[in-house]
């Protein structure tokens, strides 16, 4: 019965989506704004029943409803109800529904918040939403839908799965289901892959706005690129929270000692990250000179292309991975999808290429707008990078016949140096004016951050002698950018206080409320360089050692040692047999603390899942794990020891880059509008030159 | 036997010692016996990490949990015992299971492109920012130096006083 409903509710808002395409285009085209009002209300009510039929899902899956074959398939008596629920994106079905929802859900919110403000654009932008989300509720409909049944056939091998009962078919109702794969039965399934999905599906409405824009050649008025900053900044937001929560996830689960492993679905999420960064640099220079138009809009049909591209990498399991739990003929769909979006825009943008110059003008090479367009030709240059070494072995085996592995190893050689390159223009670019800078002006705002930096590296390199050099000049960059980045609080803060006399606490928070896009933005960028510490740790400064122990011997590293005390063995709930290590970590022979590394073995699943057992401060995390064993006795076990420098900075980081944003994004939430400025069409000569307030990030 | 033969075996003696000379020379001054010493874990896990795991997606060996990867981690534990070098190990490793084991592409043949076209974009990248650049400021140069005042709708004024307060700041 419930599954009913939410089958027929799937199948009206499949019907719906394609009216409010239609007629939302047709509408805007004939100017008959009914029609478009129409499609608005379809709109809503495509979001409206998606969400009866996630409801539906959520609710067999808890039910154990296991006539439905994706509850068989992903969930299970053993399961709590919280994994229950979260089964709804742990399965292939269940999350090309979700996403479809989730996008659902921003077209919703996009044309009930902005229905005034972009009367002219929007059914164009409806237009351009609903054709993306029709695909995705259609894929739902005929390509994974999720509530399928499995049906015995008298003389077929496999069960049927299908909606309908095939002929002499006889329905089969399993007494328990499988459950989820076990690496996902863990508390990040509630934020990871939500997070990522918003991140994902986010991007939509800002390409949506930028096809409008082009559709209706309505280039001229910029009103367009503010809407897409935010809805960008949205969707960008959610994917840097999903990166750093997969991270998280795969440190706590996935038992190698990493956090980020170059696989191709991470690069998936990450190339989509790289060029929405970038988008969020260059529409400032739309927004204040006016320049880089079509780059813009070429950045925004990147970002959404890899977003989908992205999807079509998770979710099809084209190539190999740890992520991509099946393969089915979604491939195709996706491959053309992709290709119709991404070759409909590019020839879209062609078609309107005159339209969109821009006022380029350049004062000084020692200007914002330099390091800016440095700046987006290296984030493009690492996408690139990471899309070649993704799809590179895919290519090899095409021409050579050939498998090959593009690991690690490459990402980091290729990328690294360009990552080390945007971090030191991170330093440089805020003490840039727009136009022109005087030399002697930028080096005397550098030249304390350049004093504190080299001074860090010099102290590093005393602490930890082996360091190699290149590891020296990160850390030297990194403590560079948090000082030109602190020296601008304190300039700010400075200033109020001796032109108002404000103590330097009311002063340090008035500076950054009054300006928050400004200092959002600065501590956005804090908390990147708090990533990119964990990176060079990760990088640079990792140590593991192996040992084999007996009771009560010890296996050292660096100034740690580890203690093996026994080893004993039970039943978990879930249906896993845990083989758990009793250990005690000394720090130079001071007991610090007892860790239990454990090797969960799943049975139905005939899947192990190592558990670390951690000590974990701000400069470092002792991460041990339980490799082998010799039946359940006190000998022979078998330990590994991970000690993983800085590594905590990459969750902090992640925190101070959300609260940016968050403060960032916060100016209209107020209902005041914040006082930014323009340099557009303003005279080169007598301009606001090196102007006091000017480098913000966020300006 | 001719003074001839007699000449040659001669020669063929000298060419041989001094073969094995060199050959002995250029070895290890001090070889250690090969079976003496086994291997530990770290030295076992330092070759494996340069490997990916023949068969599970995307895992490097070192860290695989599956039999079959500790199996070859056995295997590479006994082939460094008998004396082989890292290079050989993943020379076997490649013969035997193709170049995917490899985690890092090599540098010549096909994979070499894989190498190559991030430093092309690179380099491309720059050329391309520095064109734009200069054709920007070439723009600038071809405008009219004198313009018309902008109407701002901010008076003379009001301008001034927004200049001092920038001079009072710095």
């Amino acid at each position: 019965m419930i599954p009913d409903i939410g089958l027929i509710a799937l199948i009206i808002a499949f019907g719906l989506s394609v009216y409010a395409t239609l007629l939302s285009v047709n509408g805007g085209m004939s100017k008959r704004l009914e029609w478009v009002a129409s499609a608005r209300n379809a709109i809503v009510a495509v979001f409206a029943l998606l969400t009866i039929s996630v409801l539906s899902i959520v609710y067999s899956l808890n039910a154990l409803d296991f006539s439905q074959a994706y509850v068989a398939d992903v969930s299970s008596r053993a399961m709590s109800p919280f994994l229950r629920i979260t089964a709804l994106w742990g399965g292939q079905q269940g999350s090309v529904l979700f996403w479809a929802w989730l996008m659902a859900g921003f077209v919703a919110v996009v044309v009930i918040r902005k229905w005034d403000a972009d009367r002219e654009l929007m059914p164009y932008v409806m237009f351009v939403a609903m054709l993306t989300t029709t695909f995705f509720v259609g894929v739902v409909v005929f390509i994974t839908n999720p509530f399928t049944k499995m049906w015995l056939v008298p003389g077929a091998q496999d069960l049927v799965i299908a909606i309908f009962p095939p002929l002499n078919g006889q329905q089969y109702i399993p007494a328990d289901g499988s459950g989820l794969n076990p690496l996902l039965r863990h508390f990040g399934m509630i934020g990871h892959p939500p997070t990522t999905y918003l991140g994902f599906t986010g991007f939509v409405i800002p390409f949506s706005f930028a096809i409008a824009a082009l559709m209706k050649n309505d280039t001229t008025s910029d009103q367009w690129i503010r809407t897409v900053r935010r809805w960008t900044l949205v969707a960008w937001i959610f994917l840097s929270i999903g990166l750093i929560l997969g991270g998280r996830w795969a440190y706590d689960v996935l038992g190698w000692g990493g956090f980020w492993g170059w696989d191709p679905v991470e690069n998936a999420m990450l190339m989509p990250w790289l060029t929405g960064t970038a988008f969020l640099h260059s529409v400032m220079m739309t927004e204040k000179r006016g320049m880089l138009k079509k780059w813009n809009i070429l950045l925004i049909i990147l970002t959404y292309s890899l977003s989908l591209f992205g999807t079509f990498i998770t979710r099809t399991g084209v190539i190999g991975s740890v992520h991509a739990f099946s393969k089915t003929a979604l491939g195709p769909a996706f491959l053309i999808f992709i290709s119709i979006t991404f070759l409909g825009a590019m020839v879209l943008l062609m078609m309107r290429w005159n339209s969109l110059k821009a006022e380029h003008e350049l004062e000084s090479l020692f200007s914002r707008e330099a390091a800016f367009v440095l700046q987006n030709m290296l984030f493009l240059a690492i996408t690139i990078a990471v899309l070649w070494g993704t799809v590179f072995p895919l290519i090899t085996e095409l021409f050579t016949e050939t498998k090959i592995t593009v690991g690690p190893p490459y990402f980091k050689k290729v990328t690294g140096p360009m990552f080390l390159a945007l971090i030191t223009l991170m330093g440089i670019t805020p003490m840039l004016a727009w136009r022109k800078q005087t030399l002697n002006k930028l080096l005397s705002r550098l030249a304390v951050p350049l004093a504190g930096a080299s001074i860090t590296a010099i102290a590093w390199a005393l602490l930890n002698p082996k360091s190699p050099a290149i590891s020296l000049f990160s850390i030297a960059m990194v403590a560079f950018v948090t000082l030109s980045i602190l020296a601008e609080f304190w300039r700010g803060a400075r200033i109020r206080m001796s032109t108002r006399g404000e103590n330097p606490f009311t002063a340090f928070i008035k500076l950054v409320i009054n300006n928050r896009r400004r200092f959002g933005g600065y501590i956005i960028h804090l908390g990147v360089v708090m990533i990119a510490l964990g990176f060079i740790g990760d990088a640079f400064y990792k140590q593991e050692t192996q040992g084999t122990l007996s009771a009560g011997e010890s296996l050292t590293i660096g100034e740690y040692s580890l203690r093996f005390d026994g080893l004993e063995g039970y039943m978990g709930s879930d249906g896993r047999e845990i083989v758990e290590a009793s250990t005690v970590l000394f720090k130079d022979g001071q007991q610090v603390k007892v860790l239990k590394p454990r090797r969960d073995y799943f049975v139905v699943q005939q899947q192990p899942v190592s558990i670390a057992g951690v000590y974990s401060t701000a400069g470092e995390d002792v991460y041990v794990l339980l490799v082998g064993w010799e039946s359940i006795s006190n000998q022979n076990t078998t330990f590994k020891i991970y000690v993983n420098p800085l590594i905590n900075w990459v969750w902090i980081g992640g925190f101070v880059l959300a609260l940016g944003v968050l403060i960032g994004t916060w100016s209209q939430a107020r209902g005041r509008s914040e006082a930014t400025y323009s340099l557009k069409n303003q005279p080169d000569e007598g301009a606001v030159v090196g102007t006091a307030t000017a480098p913000g990030i966020g300006d | 036997m001719t003074k001839n033969r007699f000449l040659l075996l001669v020669l063929f003696t000298a060419l041989v010692s001094l073969l094995i000379t060199v050959k002995v020379y250029a070895q290890d001054p001090a070889p250690t016996p090969a079976a003496a010493t086994v291997p530990s874990d770290n030295e076992v896990n330092l070759v494996a990490k340069k490997l990916y795991c023949p068969v599970c997606p995307n895992t490097p060996l070192d860290v695989c949990e599956t039999q079959a990867c500790k199996d070859w981690r056995a295997q590479i534990r006994d082939q460094l015992a008998s004396g082989w070098t890292e290079q050989e190990v993943m020379d076997y490793f490649v013969k035997q299971y193709g170049e995917r084991v490899l985690a890092e592409p090599e540098r010549g043949g096909f994979t070499s492109l894989v190498w190559m076209l991030p430093l092309l974009i690179v380099a491309l990248g720059l050329v391309f920012v520095g064109l734009v650049l200069k054709s920007w400021r070439a723009s600038r140069l071809s405008r009219p130096l004198v313009q018309p005042e902008p109407q701002t709708g901010i008076s003379k004024q009001i301008l001034d006083k927004i200049e001092a307060e920038i001079r009072n700041m710095d």
